[in-house]
């Protein structure tokens, strides 16, 4: 007996498109609009109820070279700064015609985390039934790998170049998913493309929800990470093995009942009621930082590999986690 | 198995042209098949279907999309759209995708 597919075969994202080859980023919007369109022919019989407003980014420059698209979708190009408020306008007008459906707003996490944050957290406030999926390849890497405020500690940017006096990236993250939960909205989730099932399952649940919802996943980006184009899946299934990349889901705003998806690669995790308080992590940081020529300085600088590690720790006590990261001599 | 792009690739052939429009409006949806990025590659996957177990990830991983299934689950690689990223070789459970040198 043949088993179906985890996923449609319907396709939103045509091929030709100029994306790089091994590009993560086209991976997780190719996911994405087949998991918004099954969830959406299970609310509304429709598969194609939905429309995409996508900020300018990566994504956006490669799908959409005059006169050809990628997308097989009803699909509007904005500005840098403005995907979340275009989208709040269609989803007012969808309203006002009485057409039933979701609207997908997309931005990299130069047009979601720096750029856009003040129209982002506009649209959240305002409660428009808008899913906002921000692809996170952290750093500007549609105008050649500048430096955002995603952007790890200790990586190597065109604009946070490493040397004597620099390790590079030298602040945290910003965590935007964070952010988002703030505003009480329904539904926040971050994602990886290495684990796609959950990430597909993410997308559905937040497509299915009625007012907004906002998804952060980690697309790598081999041009700018500077790793091999082939281990694109692997380098994210590793950021969740190690402990660099949390799954979560907060809905409504409460923190205290984030749920969190266990990280595999054979990591412990430790429960108190239905609440993760400790994860014991089986693969040191340096197994995902080694495969990225991003972080190839971070190998001669130990004591940078040691904050990196204390920052993630202290990402995780944001969680409510206790993470214990081991070092690779353990 | 066909292409689930065959018809926009029809289309495309037929009906784009390089003509501005009012607004910069494409009217044609996934027009972008007009372009066979398969010139990009260097490496090849080859596929052996003896190995396959189907599992669908080197469907579900690809970001072209050059994978699609044919009537029985099997992945039938396009090679005009293939960038030979590798992807699909580097996840195959079974070692059922082998990347060669192309040559052409």
């Amino acid at each position: 007996a043949v088993r179906k597919p985890p996923i449609t075969t319907r396709e939103y994202w045509a091929p030709g498109h100029a994306a790089c080859a091994g590009c993560g980023c086209a991976t997780a919007l190719r996911l994405a609009t087949k998991a918004l369109s099954e969830a959406m022919e299970e609310k509304y019989g429709d598969p194609n109820a939905f429309a995409i407003a996508h900020a300018t980014g990566c994504m956006e420059v490669v799908s959409a070279v005059f006169p050809y698209t990628a997308w097989k979708a009803p699909w509007i190009h904005v500005a840098f700064e403005n995907a979340a408020a275009v989208a709040s306008g269609i989803e007012a007008a969808w309203k006002k015609l009485g057409r039933k459906g979701k609207i997908l707003a997309i931005g990299g996490d130069g047009g979601t985390a720096d750029i856009g944050l003040q129209a982002l957290s506009g649209m959240l406030e305002r409660w428009h039934n808008v899913l906002y999926l921000m692809y996170d390849n952290e750093a500007y890497m549609n105008t050649g790998i500048q430096r955002s405020s995603s952007t790890p500690y200790g990586a190597w940017t065109t604009t946070s170049p490493p040397g004597k006096y620099s390790v590079g990236e030298d602040k945290p993250k910003k965590w935007v998913a964070l952010i988002a939960a703030a505003h009480q909205i329904p539904y926040v989730a971050t994602a990886s493309i290495g684990n796609p099932l959950d990430f597909v399952r993410k997308i559905k649940k937040a497509g299915k929800i009625d007012g907004p919802a906002f998804v952060q996943v980690l697309c790598t980006c081999p041009t700018g990470w500077r790793s091999p184009l082939e281990k694109g899946v692997e380098i994210a299934r590793l950021a969740i093995e190690t402990g660099i990349w949390p799954l979560f889901e907060i809905e409504n705003g409460d923190i205290w009942n984030i749920k969190i998806q266990p990280p595999g690669g054979g990591a412990k995790v430790y429960k108190e009621g239905n609440r993760v308080v400790r994860i014991e992590f089986k693969k040191p940081i340096e197994e995902y930082l080694k495969l990225q020529g991003r972080f190839k300085h971070l190998f001669k600088r130990p004591e940078a590999i040691e904050e990196l590690r204390n920052q993630v720790k202290a990402m995780w006590k944001v969680l409510g986690v206790e993470a214990i990261l081991p070092r690779p001599e353990e | 198995a066909e292409s689930p792009f065959k018809a926009d690739i029809e289309r495309a052939q037929k009906e784009l042209s390089e003509k501005m429009t009012p607004g910069a409006i494409v009217y044609i949806p996934g027009s972008s098949v007009i372009n066979k990025t398969g010139s990009w590659r260097v490496f090849k996957p080859e596929f052996n279907r003896d190995k396959c177990v189907r599992c669908y990830l080197c469907y579900i991983y690809c970001p072209e999309p050059a994978i699609y299934l044919d009537e029985e689950g099997y992945p039938v690689f396009d090679y005009d759209y293939c960038k030979g990223c590798g992807i699909c070789a580097n996840e195959c459970p079974t070692k059922a995708i082998e990347m060669v040198r192309e040559v052409k």
